[in-house]
């Protein structure tokens, strides 16, 4: 069984049909890349698994599980965390508390316990904070700890969206184009990290990028859609010289 | 520049940073505590009407502060807090447990009716608390036989264990009081600052979509904050009752929402602390202004009472000037004067800009 399963999703948005009928199973362990033309609708699809779309038709396994009737905030309980392509992050809060706040799902305390600070909650965020200290070890952001996101440079505030992600200590985590905007050593970076994450975290990754150079690099399978359609699936390579995804690309005729 | 070093997790956890930070906090709640001491009455009513006033502006600094909702309801839960002392009073429940039973029935009642208005945001949320404020305006004329009506009542003389805190005939007393209760409701608000559930006030208030893939329940959480809040302020309503001793509908006017809501903002958006900074303003301004009043009659001759939306003016001139000056308020305006100074002489003029936002304009709501 896949870990994570999409099938005939679609949803439409008034006349556009933003998503129409993807298919695809991403299985535990894996990296697994969508990539596709601007518009392709591939945050979309992340917004459909993430539940913050309605889908209007098509359904989501997640660990075995139908996922397709939760509600937004049911989905990361479950172990599954997600970056958004336009950095969401808590603005107005430090890098270690925007971490702090990936770790909701695993809170143990009620708003009394909290408001008393009983020695549980203690105990809690102690614990709550040496995992969050191995995030922080992990993408390097020491020197970055007390700083408020709001005074961050790009780079960096991406970097701490995938750490708040990893926070939640998911099982999958959808990255919505973690290199975008970054330098090329940067997304050499995000290369290294992605695979050890999938090596030594055991997690599963599902990336939307146009970067193909770091598609190639750590990907198993890739996805390629345009105008919400699926084209094509298969190794990045296959993928890559598939006639259709070129002339998807490309803007041409698919000549046969 | 003084640079912490943090020796264990304990460090980020505690309330202050380090020992001088709780010297300085202790050293304020012992100067306010001999207050009765130092000066006389009417500062020393005063001074009770400035703690007041910072209770009911936590209250609501909660709201908009740390989770971003505006009401322009807050008076109705002060008249609900005091209304409902008053009357469990009468039927000769005491002060002491009175008082917490106001406090909560307020806060179960500004959580139930959050259920429907958390869905509102920003300014339709603000005309429907302005909305739920004439109901329950209403509702105190129509419940005459609790309330007093449009007459009014008097608020019973505070007793606990024998000692009287009456306001008139035990100011000391009743400053203590107010004293204490703004201290625990401090040290409440305080550890939900750096708790998981005040984090998630600031998730809801800074991003929701992120908030909700993160697991929090929008919903749930803001009924939270609006119950929190409504609870502090119905506290503060119910210590303002007996601080006004005989009061009507009138005492919670929609000026008095508009005024807790230049508490905040003119505070510090976002700060404990901001709130006491803007009850500090609200409550001093007036007193200035009668002040200057005087003044300018004695020097010039010219009689200012003629001029009776003097203060309104004033207070219209501050609250803008803030907006566009200093958004972050007066606290905001103390932090960076403490960094500047603390850096001195290498601040930046620049050093507060923020940095643009890039990509932002697709957030999703
Ligand atoms: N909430 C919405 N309402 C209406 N249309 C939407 C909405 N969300 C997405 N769309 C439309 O769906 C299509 C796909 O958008 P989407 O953001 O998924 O593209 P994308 O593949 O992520 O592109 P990019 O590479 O630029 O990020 C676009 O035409 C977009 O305008
Ligand atoms: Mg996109």
């Amino acid at each position: 069984m896949s870990l994570l399963e999409v099938e005939d999703l679609a949803i439409h948005f008034g006349g556009v049909k933003a998503v129409d009928g993807v298919s695809f199973a991403v299985e535990a362990g894996e990296v697994f890349s969508i990539i596709g033309p601007n518009g392709a609708g591939k945050s979309t699809i992340f917004n459909l698994i993430s539940r913050l779309y309605k889908p209007t038709r098509g359904k989501i396994m997640f660990d075995g599980r139908d996922i397709t009737p939760l509600q937004a905030h049911e989905i990361a309980p479950l172990g599954l965390a997600r970056t958004f392509q336009n950095i969401e992050l808590f603005d107005h809060s430090t890098v270690l508390d925007n971490l702090l706040m990936g770790r909701h799902t695993h809170r143990s305390t009620n708003w009394v316990q909290d408001m008393l600070f009983v020695p549980a909650v203690r105990r809690a965020e102690r614990a709550h904070r040496r995992k969050v200290e191995d995030v922080i070890e992990f993408l390097e952001l020491e020197a970055y700890r007390d700083k408020l996101i709001a005074g961050l440079p790009y780079g960096v505030r991406k970097v701490v969206e995938i750490g708040r992600a990893l926070a939640v200590g998911p099982k999958l985590i959808l990255l919505d184009e973690p290199a975008s905007g970054l330098s090329v050593e940067e997304s050499q970076e995000v290369a290294y990290w992605i695979e050890d994450m999938r090596r030594d975290m055991g997690l599963t990754v599902l990336m939307v990028e146009h970067d193909m150079s770091l598609v190639t690099q750590v990907s198993d399978r890739v996805l390629a859609v345009a105008n919400g359609q699926p084209l094509a699936q298969g190794s990045p390579a296959e993928v890559q010289s598939d006639p259709r995804v070129m002339a998807a690309y490309l803007g041409t005729e698919v000549y046969t | 520049m003084k640079v912490i070093f943090k020796t264990s997790y304990d460090n980020d956890i505690d309330l202050h940073e380090d020992g001088w930070a709780r010297g300085r906090i202790a050293l304020l709640v012992v100067v306010m505590a001999a207050l009765p001491f130092l000066v006389g009455e009417y500062y020393l009513a005063e001074a009770a009407n400035t703690l007041i006033w910072s209770l009911a502006g936590m209250g609501l600094m909660v709201l908009v502060g740390h989770t971003g909702q505006a009401s322009l309801g807050h008076a109705a839960f002060l008249a609900i807090g005091a209304y409902t002392d008053v009357a469990l009073m009468n039927i000769g429940v005491p002060w002491i447990i009175s008082f917490p039973l106001a406090g909560l029935a307020t806060g179960l009642f500004g959580a139930l009716v959050a259920i429907p208005a958390v869905r509102m945001s920003g300014i339709y949320l603000a005309i429907a608390t302005l909305a739920l404020f004439v109901i329950v305006e209403e509702m105190v004329i129509l419940l005459e036989p609790i309330t007093g009506g449009v007459g009014g009542l008097m608020a019973p003389s505070i007793e606990i264990f024998g000692v009287n805190f009456d306001r008139y005939t035990n100011l000391n007393n009743f400053y203590w009081l107010c004293l204490a209760v703004v201290v625990a409701v401090t040290w409440l608000y305080a550890n939900l600052l750096r708790s998981p559930t005040g984090r998630s006030f600031l998730a809801v208030r800074d991003s929701e979509v992120s908030a909700r893939a993160l697991g929090i329940n929008i919903t749930r959480t803001r009924a939270l904050a609006f119950g929190l809040s409504c609870g502090m302020t119905g506290l503060a309503g119910s210590l303002l009752g007996h601080y006004i001793a005989y009061f009507n509908y009138e005492l919670f006017s929609v000026f008095i929402s508009i005024n807790l809501l230049l508490v905040v903002t003119i505070g510090g958006l976002g700060f404990i602390q901001g709130a006491f900074m803007g009850a500090i303003l609200i409550t001093a301004v007036p007193q200035l202004i009668a002040i200057l009043r005087g003044t300018v009659n004695d020097l010039t001759g010219i009689d200012l009472s003629v001029l009776p939306g003097l203060d309104t003016l004033i207070f219209s001139a501050i609250l803008i000037g803030f907006i566009i000056y200093e958004p972050a308020g007066l606290w905001g305006r103390w932090l960076k004067t403490r960094v500047w100074f603390q850096l001195f002489p290498l601040a930046r003029r620049d050093m507060f800009r923020r940095q643009k936002s890039y990509l932002k304009t697709e957030r999703q709501r």
